[in-house]
């Protein structure tokens, strides 16, 4: 039976197969090899002359990752880590063993019939009969494109075939999946070549990618290989440039050759000419599938990356499952089961895995559109929980930044702190907490369940992933977070009638660090809602910027001119890369009108930023000295990254008497080791910013934890859990070398009998040579991640500021640092 | 404080605290100090012992026991500093409270003595203790005034940045050195041979190092090469000459911070040794008082 199809005799009407399976990647391959073993009646259709085409253009000698590791492989065709060309020589001699019956050169065209009788047309005019269809034709033949200016410029190429062949050339890779940093890796890896490889990222963090390939990046990174550039998203693709936009202004660098990998979306127009359906009209939704991956045309069933899961293991698993199915084997449970049945085993109503995941996914909206395979993939991220009426479900000023969505129940949101009775309801289908996700600032309100709820609690992780790969979740969630951000900041009873208008009419801005959102002296009354990231005021007096105060997410401005009327009296902008709701003002006007209420708060707020502009500005008369201090002051701690720190150590050196004892409390409190350099970092006027942990909203050395071990603590605090694995990613994402990698040392002899007899090494770390003199040298221990974790759990707080004999270590949070540096200037 | 004000219109009800040591809380223990001094005074002027105010009377004794406990806790700061216990302790309000205590002993111990000194071990124990405090208030001026001086000096390079520095310089000197004649060589290695800090702890307090190889090498190179043709082409020496340059900017940087550094340390050597040197004294006093009563 082997090769009877293979070339020539497609045109030739062959007998109704019981199964055809279009594309022999893996997941059509897996497929194939199962209906040999089950001896069905089958052919594996290839449109080119070998199999797997996705995997083969893979660049030679790419290393294939088999993730997720927990994963377990099901299927009759082996697959391991390794090289391509040794999965391809395993895959090409286990479908040659078992009997598969592959015909290439052969791509449909046409699919027709129904169930039981379909005709598939081929592009040679060839027609094939078969009982069921199994589509698994994968995307990549549907790259996505780039839209910038330029970009069907012949600059740019949508695949790379052998890095190899690439020499001298300043190459831009686009695209922050693992396609795009494997092509950067690969052609940066050989010196010889001497290219110059840029890799654009558009967010901060590689959300998407394998946490493997991410690791391997970082380290071409710092060996200067690859230049990774996040943040930063093509603007224009000329002649041997490229323009960038960063978060710092547009760029322009050289640029020979564009590797765009941007990810793909399914060749919709055949899979729809098909009869099958899709989840939504956007260009990345998937077909809609029943959980035995039949689609809305019965008959075909559709696996592998065109049913939204691009993962080898998966899509292995998937080509047994499905024929499985499609031979009569209803009971077969996936390879996730078991780690899904634990998740919902404490759920009340004694619901199926599948039930469960069909509840959540039609009751709540963001995961409306999700295929029951992305859903299973999204649970195994998540955690479904319940609640009793009354319940907290979490307080105000708790850290956290996952996302809730609200599967059965509702919840009660407590607007007034002072009156717990005061609430407003979130309805069944909705979320809440998005606050915290986006904007890495505490809860801003406490929630309890208003009656029994099944919530699920979607990690910061799994709502980047969800909103990333779903785009109709990532819309719904920036619309609520939107409503409520307005809702909750202006209060006073408002309903969301009142503000649909002004929701309806606002907009998301992304803001560069330093672009003025509000100019002094222009015109315009629109309010802006700093929703990421924080701002600054200036005031230009006497021909010099001033700086007035500092806004963090979560506070709005540009109200002034809205009530008051007149051109703008001060420039805000960025401190940092942030996201504000630009809302337009007139609209904003009729509900202030509408609402004597707010009107009153608003104008009392307002007033208290007018009484700090007349106060800068009366002081400059006296002692312009002081507040140009002040303005120097705050600009220096806005350019230390102070600007997306929650909780940060300062130290006046007008007070240090460099005696460390801070380091030393430091390390007695965390098991011998400082958290903290006080001599290195920066210094302004005698401020100085010391190289400690800034606890930063949105922590960069969260981005890449593989064991997850880099939480939010209960008091904000970042801290990194015993599940550290020593990695080291975290120390590379921090931008301000935080984060060191050591060894515990031995314990010490206690401190009286240092006092008295002057054994151990006394108080502090201890040196290098003692910590050696003392270590079993037989245990083996590992270097772990070591960084601040202001001190939780030691009653008093942190042990720097404590210890501290002269009172020059002070721990501050932004909104309080320019009050700060206010006395700092006094005193000069 | 006005900007207090302005944060409180604000509605920002948080005002991080931020004074040194000296101003803590409002000058609290230099209240609690006067107070206890004032008291102390006004008592020795207004009670009448007889036949004279001296240590052996009851009010003599009273003031003996508040002085000598006073000393024991004022001691205690050493411990404190380095025992890292949890607790909401600040050792700044403990330091804060160690100086206006500690110089309310003047007092203290001063009126304990009702004036009757000697060439004895009672007088022993009040000299000593003079000391200690003396040497104390040195170390507050020095707490008040040398920090920013530190910080201005250090330019924000850390210590280890500046030694790792000077070896850099160094290893250029070797580098460059090697073309020079046999004589301009040897000037050369004076300056990487010689301990550039050495020489004790004069220097050290003082920052002068008369016989600095650096600075020798650089003026005999100088000299010496002002009689010479200027030459075409590059000269060795020039080089040389810039590194030996950078290197005494380097080495006066370093030598100012450790002399800063030292400043802030040294009183600590009379302080600490004398103040067990008064325990002592003290321990015997009391034992001498008790033992001829």
């Amino acid at each position: 039976m082997v090769g009877d199809g293979k070339e020539g005799d497609s045109k030739r009407v062959s007998d109704k197969y019981r199964v055809v399976i279009i594309g022999s990647g893996p997941a059509g391959m897996s497929a194939a090899g199962r209906a040999a073993q089950l001896k069905l009646k089958h052919v594996l259709l290839e449109k080119t002359d070998h199999l797997s085409d996705t995997i083969f253009k893979y660049q030679k000698g790419k290393h294939v990752m088999a993730t997720p590791s927990q994963l377990v492989l099901r299927s009759d065709m082996d697959f391991d880590a390794g090289k391509r060309e040794a999965i391809l020589g395993t895959w090409d001699e286990q479908t040659a063993g078992h009997g598969v019956n592959v015909q290439y050169n052969a791509e449909p065209v046409k699919i027709e019939g129904n169930e039981g009788d379909f005709t598939i047309t081929l592009k040679d005019g060839g027609t094939i009969k078969a009982e069921t269809i199994v589509m698994a034709i994968g995307t990549q033949g549907n790259p996505n494109l780039m839209r910038c200016p330029g970009g069907d410029n012949k600059l740019v190429q949508y695949q790379l075939d052998d890095p190899g062949e690439y020499y001298d050339e300043h190459i831009t890779v686009i695209g922050s999946g693992d396609a795009g940093i494997e092509n950067a890796l690969g052609l940066a890896a050989d010196n010889a070549q001497n290219n110059v490889v840029t890799i654009l990222n558009r967010s901060a963090e590689f959300a998407r990618a394998k946490k493997a390939n991410v690791k391997l990046l970082m380290e071409a990174k710092e060996n200067g290989k690859v230049d990774v550039r996040n943040e930063t998203t093509p603007a224009e693709v000329k002649d041997g440039e490229l323009v960038l936009e960063t978060r710092d202004g547009q760029e322009t660098i050289k640029c020979d050759r564009i590797i765009a990998r941007m990810g793909s979306a399914p060749p919709r127009k055949f899979v729809e000419e098909c009869g099958i359906e899709f989840t939504s009209e956007d260009r990345e939704a998937y077909p809609k599938l029943s959980p035995a991956f039949e689609s809305t045309k019965k008959g075909i069933y559709v696996i592998g990356a065109l049913a939204g899961y691009p993962l080898i293991k998966h899509c292995m698993n998937q080509g047994y499952d499905v024929i499985e199915f499609i031979n009569g084997n209803t009971d077969l449970k996936p390879a996730d089961e078991p780690i899904l049945e634990e998740k919902f085993k404490d759920l009340p109503g004694g619901k199926s895995v599948d039930e469960w995941l069909e509840f959540f996914r039609a009751n709540i909206s963001i995961l409306n559109e999700l295929s029951p395979l992305q859903m299973r993939e999204f649970m195994l991220d998540s955690e479904p929980r319940r609640y009793g009426r009354g319940d907290v479900v979490f307080e105000k000023n708790e850290p956290g930044s996952s996302l809730f969505a609200i599967a059965q129940g509702s919840v009660a949101v407590e607007i007034d702190p002072n009156d717990p009775s005061i609430t407003v309801p979130i309805e069944e289908g909705s979320i809440f907490g998005e606050v915290g996700l986006i904007s890495g600032r505490r809860r801003g309100a406490t929630i309890n369940a208003a009656e029994d709820l099944i919530v699920v609690e979607i990690s910061r992780t799994a709502a980047l992933k969800l909103q990333a790969s779903v785009p109709a979740a990532k819309r719904a969630i920036t619309n609520i977070s939107t409503e409520r951000q307005l809702l909750q900041m202006f209060g006073s009873g408002l309903t969301k009638e009142d503000i649909a208008e002004v929701v309806e009419t606002s907009e998301i801005v992304n803001v560069r660090a330093g672009e003025v959102i509000i100019e002094e002296g222009s015109e315009g009354n629109d309010i802006y809602v700093i929703r990421v990231g924080s701002m600054v005021v200036e005031k230009e007096i006497g021909g010099k910027p001033v700086f007035l105060s500092y806004l963090p997410a979560g506070s709005y401005v540009g109200e002034m001119t809205l009530i008051a009327g007149g051109y703008r009296t001060a420039t805000v902008k960025a401190a940092i890369k942030s996201e504000v709701i630009k809302i337009n003002g007139d609209a904003f006007k009729k509900v202030l009108d509408q609402h004597p209420d707010l009107m009153r708060k608003a104008k009392k707020e307002m007033a208290s930023r007018q009484d700090v502009n007349a106060f800068i500005e009366a002081k400059k008369d006296s002692f312009s000295g002081v507040v140009d201090m002040y303005s120097g002051v705050a600009n220096f701690l806005i350019d230390n990254g102070i600007g997306e720190a929650t909780d940060v150590l300062l130290i006046d050196e007008n007070l240090c008497v460099g005696c460390d004892n801070c380091e030393k409390a430091c390390a007695d409190s965390h098991e011998g080791l400082s958290r903290l350099d006080r001599e290195a970092g920066r210094t302004y006027a005698h401020l100085h910013v010391p190289t400690s942990c800034r606890h930063c909203e949105h922590p960069h050395c969260m981005s890449d934890c593989p064991p997850d071990a880099i939480h939010r603590g209960p008091d904000g605090e970042v801290f990194i859990d015993d599940t550290c694995i020593g990695c080291g990613n975290c120390q590379r994402y921090c931008p301000y070398g935080v984060i060191r990698m050591d060894k515990v040392p031995p314990k010490k002899p206690s401190l009286l009998s240092w006092l008295f007899f002057g054994s151990g090494p006394g108080p502090g770390e201890p040196d290098k040579s003692w910590v050696a003199d003392n270590t079993d040298p037989s245990v083996e221990k590992a270097k772990k991640a070591i960084k601040c974790d202001m001190c939780a759990g030691i009653a008093g707080g942190p042990a720097c500021v404590r210890a501290c004999p002269t009172g020059a270590a002070i721990r501050v949070a932004p909104e309080e640092f320019l009050t700060v540096a206010k006395l700092e200037s006094e005193d000069a | 404080m006005a900007s207090n004000a302005v944060a409180s219109q604000t509605g920002r009800k948080k005002v991080a605290m931020h004074d040194g040591f000296l101003k803590h809380a409002g000058f609290r223990w230099l209240k609690i100090s006067s107070g206890i001094m004032l008291v102390c005074i006004i008592s020795y002027i207004f009670i009448d012992v007889s036949p004279r105010h001296n240590g052996g009377s009851w009010y003599g004794y009273t003031l003996g026991t508040i002085g000598a406990l006073l000393i024991l806790w004022l001691t205690m700061l050493g411990v404190r500093k380095r025992a890292m216990t949890s607790g909401s302790w600040s050792l700044k309000a403990w330091t804060s409270a160690h100086i206006y205590l500690g110089l309310s002993l003047i007092v203290i111990g001063t009126l304990h003595t009702g004036f009757q000194l000697g060439w004895n071990i009672h007088t022993a124990a009040y000299v000593f203790m003079m000391i200690v405090i003396i040497s104390g208030i040195f170390g507050i001026y020095f707490y008040a005034t040398i920090p920013d001086k530190l910080s201005d000096n250090r330019d924000e390079m850390t210590e280890t940045e500046m030694l790792e520095n000077l070896r850099s310089l160094d290893r250029q000197l070797h580098e460059s050195a090697q073309p020079l004649s046999a004589e301009h060589a040897t000037l050369v290695l004076q300056s990487l041979e010689q301990d550039p800090f050495g020489g004790g702890f004069m220097r050290r307090i003082s920052g002068r190092y008369p016989d600095c190889a650096t600075r020798i090498a650089q003026a005999d190179l100088r000299r010496e090469r002002a009689y010479q043709p200027k030459m075409g082409g590059d000269d060795p020496l020039d080089k040389v000459d810039a590194l030996l340059e950078k290197k005494e900017a380097t080495l006066a940087r370093v030598r100012r911070h450790l002399r800063l550094k030292a400043m802030l340390q040294v009183w600590l050597f009379i302080h600490v040794p004398m103040t067990f040197a008064l325990i002592g004294s003290l321990s015997a006093h009391i034992i001498s008082v008790f033992f001829y009563w």
